[in-house]
């Protein structure tokens, strides 16, 4: 592996809603490293933080929405210098955000492509716009570069496109014109907060595969939000599992799928049934995500984990490194050495080995 | 096996929709299938295919079109007699899809349980009807002190099995699941999906399981049929679907499945079938035999092209 | 890490000392506490309820507790400005004003509330018969509500006015007869949104009657809607009502509302500007305290953010 550049430094983030009910911790000190080229992933529950820490990547919170502490570092080489800036993004004011960042250096794609494109607009205009806006670039110019990134999310006939309205076109298609809006100021980092939720099993396959090959192509670094296994598993080159506004367990792909450690993460590669399940029942994680307005003593998961230690309950697990491996890392008392060794269920355990088996 | 009626029976089922005087939306054209008691029949599609349609229209939220409804040997599908609305409307039970727009917010969940006994007086005391909700509460994993409470108070999983309870409390002999699971996170999807398996196993209840998602759809399903623009293409037993799909569709559908198995899931490329350029015209084709309980909805020619592939 | 300090006991399993099994389910508050709280954070709104209450206090008691009567005429002391005896002073006729804008303000607010009240009756009905059946039933109602909505308000009220004699009830009468068509529309489109909601399907698919579905399930569902857009009409009667009575259509003497003391007041205005000056400040009052009331409501009835 070549010298891995790092783009994004996520550390100790904290941020807090407050509402009606009490102030909300939604984000309880995440770390988070993005590197060039490469493509994380962000899995959680809904509730779990994953969607917040993006979009305070992106400096859109909510207006009741503040981030306590920690830094968001961005580096990117100068257009014009060509030497390394570095700024944290969380000391930017909006009016820098809006100029330097937001679009321009990192762009995101949404659930939704129908409330994310204005329907008022020819969907021609809604990708010139922010190369206009930002690079000051002609019409002509703007409209050339605009048919050449239609071709490229897949678009055939592309001029006639130009002159539709969102509403004239399917699901997959606007998702596409969406990819294509975030692409249009060559952005470093994409952001997908569940790309393919609201689109048909058989487009989603077809939307990921093109977003994999834009990355490719452009040498992107992606970020995607999802609570898919699915998903993750076809795209995803690091995983990071979330649980009530912590990163509980980060590791590669392999890692995280093969050799999980926490027992969350087993929870939650059990509860998906693949093809070949047929256990009379389910595994499940039971009870349900903890409300973050309440404040958390200990392992915020220990309520809902058959395997609990005493220790959960009352001091909150650091992130232990699993020995043999500079990537992966569990946040999970189970992982110190005094703690009694617990295997992963059996069930997981067999399934696991033949789906490493199954795939090579 | 044989001697068996089937709970519900659907023959030739049609749904439009006029829009204006010109134009219609046949949402559900010409769909047949069976349902045993005690079995659970997975129809899938993608959305807009009528697959929320066709389920709406066998509870009669909808007045069908044309075709018949055979629900406990009797016809639903017309006009009916007042003992056959009510058989109708305690038999068979829906469980809807958003767990945030399917429970009244103003109403406590005593009273949300309890609305199928209100509206049909099935008890005798206060106490009774009490006792009844707190039972079925029990059986779907929550508890007698939620019974006060307002919906709000509680997590997607635990409002789905709240509309579980309702749906339960008359004791159906069908139950139509729309979409049921697909709002609720992984995990809780496993929740729900177990609660299914258990009432059906404790009251041989039936299920029409409408979903998008294949894998849970064949964990959970006997018998499968595949949705496409208001057809039903290929329908028969899950292992008869899985092994052996004939339909290009079902095909491409089976092939968009993610697996949660990275080192499957980075080769693997996904068929495509655009019905649009296929000229597959699905209003000529006949239902085809393979096999077992398998049919294909196809013209002969396809049918044979399909089958050598 | 080091700084933790270990129990003996720390690495032993919990084990069955927690039941996982069993589901938590946090407590919240009521909605109604929830809507109380983010009312009373919006000052305007609590000060427009404040005033609301005394204005509506004042012309309930103080007529009462006075040794004046509203149309008791005495020549003897006419034009009399504020002073201790009199404390709005007295008209041309003599009135004691404190007493006559009380009452004025009395019959106003009684107007306003009783037509309201009409309104809401007629038009929620109207509009949910229009919005709940739909198809042919709520086509034939909308095109009669569009035929008397295209009709001006005030050719109806004159008109109303000058076929029949003006008096209380036919001044809330006419002013029933236009502001229903609001109401109405608000409510069917409160219903058509709702109708369509999955709980309103889970009771038909339960077998539940029209009647019950409408009372049981849309209705409490759309009465915060209702309850903003009572308190939006009520400044808008009081202002029919004033107007028509300032344009001399209004009550007949020797009743008073505020519009007939601001005519009266307008009258003399250039020598006793406080005649008219008092039943135009209260007047102003009640309509600025009813606005910021009522939006004080729909911010607290219907957050848009519900959640987070």
């Amino acid at each position: 592996m070549a010298e891995r550049e790092r783009i994004l430094k996520i550390r100790n983030l904290n941020i807090s809603f407050k509402t009606d009910s009490g102030t909300v911790n939604a984000i309880r000190g995440v770390n988070l490293d993005l590197y060039r080229g490469e493509t994380i992933a962000i899995v959680g529950e809904s509730g779990s933080g994953k969607s917040v820490t993006t979009k305070a990547i992106m400096g859109i919170m909510a207006n009741n929405g503040t981030i306590d502490s920690g830094s968001i570092e961005y580096t990117w080489h100068d257009e014009n210098t060509g030497e390394v800036r570095t700024e944290d993004i969380v000391k930017l004011n909006e009016k820098q955000m809006q100029k330097e960042i937001r679009g321009r250096k990192i762009a995101m794609v949404f659930q939704d492509p129908m409330t994310s494109l204005n329907p008022t607009m020819t969907i021609g205009k809604q990708i010139m716009e922010p190369m206009i806006y930002h690079y000051g670039k002609s019409k002509e110019e703007a409209y050339a570069k605009s048919l050449e990134l239609l071709e490229l999310v897949g678009i055939t006939d592309a001029e006639k496109r130009m002159k539709n309205y969102p509403h004239q076109l399917s699901g997959g298609m606007r998702q596409r014109i969406v990819i294509a809006i975030a692409l249009s100021c060559d952005p470093y980092v994409l952001i997908c907060d569940e790309p393919t939720t609201a689109l048909d099993v058989t487009i989603q396959a077809k939307i990921l595969e093109l977003i994999q090959d834009i990355q490719k192509k452009k040498n992107l670094s992606v970020i995607y939000i999802t609570h898919d296994l699915g998903v993750v598993a076809k795209v995803a080159d690091y995983v990071n599992v979330m649980y009530a506004g912590k990163i509980i367990e980060t590791g590669t792909i392999d890692e995280i799928f093969y050799d999980p450690r926490h027992p969350y993460t087993w929870g939650l590669l059990s509860a998906m049934p693949d093809l070949d399940t047929n256990d009379p029942e389910l595994y499940t994680i039971p009870g349900t995500p903890p409300n973050l307005a309440v404040p958390v003593k200990g392992d915020a998961f220990a309520p809902r984990n058959q395997y609990a230690l005493n220790i959960d309950l009352r001091v909150e697990p650091p992130m232990f490194e699993v020995p043999g491996s500079t990537t992966h890392k569990v946040a999970s008392w189970l992982m110190h050495p005094n703690a009694p060794k617990i295997e992963m269920p059996h069930a997981l355990k067999k399934r696991l080995e033949k789906m490493e088996k199954g795939g090579k | 096996m044989e001697e068996k009626q089937p709970i519900l029976e659907v023959k030739n089922l049609k749904q439009y929709f006029k829009i204006s005087r010109k134009f219609t939306v046949k949402a559900v054209d010409g769909v047949s299938f069976k349902i045993m008691p005690g079995e659970t029949y997975g129809l899938v599609g993608e959305s807009g295919s009528g697959k929320s349609t066709t389920g709406r229209s066998i509870i009669r939220l909808y007045k069908p079109t044309d075709g018949q409804i055979i629900f406990n040997g009797q016809d639903i599908s017309g006009k009916m007699s007042k003992q056959e609305i009510s058989m109708l409307r305690t038999k068979m039970q829906m469980i809807f899809q958003d767990p945030m727009a399917c429970l009244n917010p103003r109403k406590k969940v005593m009273d949300i349980v309890a609305e199928g006994l209100d509206i049909h007086h099935s008890y005798s005391s206060q106490k009774e009807r009490e006792q009844k909700v707190y039972d079925i509460l029990e059986l779907v994993g929550l508890s007698k002190e939620h019974a006060n409470r307002y919906p709000h108070q509680f997590s997607g999983g635990q409002r789905q099995r709240i509309g579980i309870a309702r749906a339960l409390i008359m004791n159906p002999d069908l139950i139509i699941a729309d979409e049921a699971i697909s709002a609720l996170d992984v995990s809780i999807q496993a929740q729900v999906v177990n609660l299914m398996k258990k009432i059906q196993k404790d009251f041989n209840t039936s299920f029409l399981f409408i979903a998008h998602d294949l894998s849970m759809v064949k964990y959970i399903s006997d018998h499968i049929g595949v949705l496409h623009l208001g057809h039903l293409v290929e329908t028969g037993t899950t292992e008869e679907i899985f092994s052996n799909p004939i339909h290009p569709y079902t095909k491409s559908l089976l092939s968009a499945i993610p697996v949660p198995n990275p080192h499957v899931e980075k080769t693997r490329k996904s068929l495509t079938y655009d019905h649009d350029q296929s000229d597959v015209d699905y209003t000529v084709g006949t239902e085809h035999h393979v096999g077992g309980t398998h049919y294909v909805l196809a013209t002969d020619e396809e049918f044979e092209k399909w089958t050598k592939q | 890490m080091e700084d933790i300090k270990f129990l003996d006991d720390d690495f032993q399993l919990v084990g069955d000392k927690q039941d996982i099994t069993k589901d938590v389910v946090s407590p919240a508050k009521p909605a109604w506490k929830d809507a109380l709280g983010r009312f009373c954070k919006n000052k305007g709104a609590v000060i427009g309820c404040a005033v609301i209450l005394i204005i509506t206090l004042l012309a309930i008691f103080a007529p009462m507790f006075s040794s004046w009567k509203f149309d008791a005429i005495d020549t003897s002391m006419k034009n009399i400005g504020p002073c201790a005896k009199h404390w709005f002073g007295t008209d041309t006729y003599g009135r004691d004003l404190w007493v006559r804008i009380w009452t004025g303000t009395r019959y106003s607010l009684f107007i306003a509330v009783v037509a309201i009240f009409i309104d809401v009756v007629v038009g929620i009905t109207y509009g949910l018969i229009s919005g709940y059946f739909g198809g042919m039933v709520d086509s034939v109602l909308q095109r009669i509500q569009e035929i008397i909505n295209s009709i001006p308000t005030l050719v109806v009220l004159t008109l109303l006015l000058m076929v029949m004699k003006s008096s209380l009830f036919t001044i809330i009468l006419a002013l029933s007869f236009t502001e229903w068509i609001g109401m109405s529309r608000i409510t069917r489109a409160q219903v058509l949104k709702v109708k369509e909601d999955e709980f309103v399907l889970a009771s038909r698919t339960l077998g539940a009657s029209d009647f019950f579905i409408i009372f049981k399930e849309i209705l409490p569902n759309i009465y915060s809607q209702m309850i903003i857009m009572v308190m939006m009409s009520i400044p808008n009667a009081i202002f029919y009502e004033a107007y028509l009575s300032f344009v001399g259509l209004g009550l007949p003497i020797p009743l008073a509302s505020l519009g007939t003391l601001i005519n009266d007041g307008f009258n003399s205005f250039l020598v006793y500007p406080y005649m008219m000056m008092i039943p135009v400040v209260i007047f102003s009052l009640l309509m600025l305290s009813f606005n910021l009331f009522g939006d004080g409501l729909r911010d607290a009835l219907d957050p848009t953010m519900k959640e987070m």
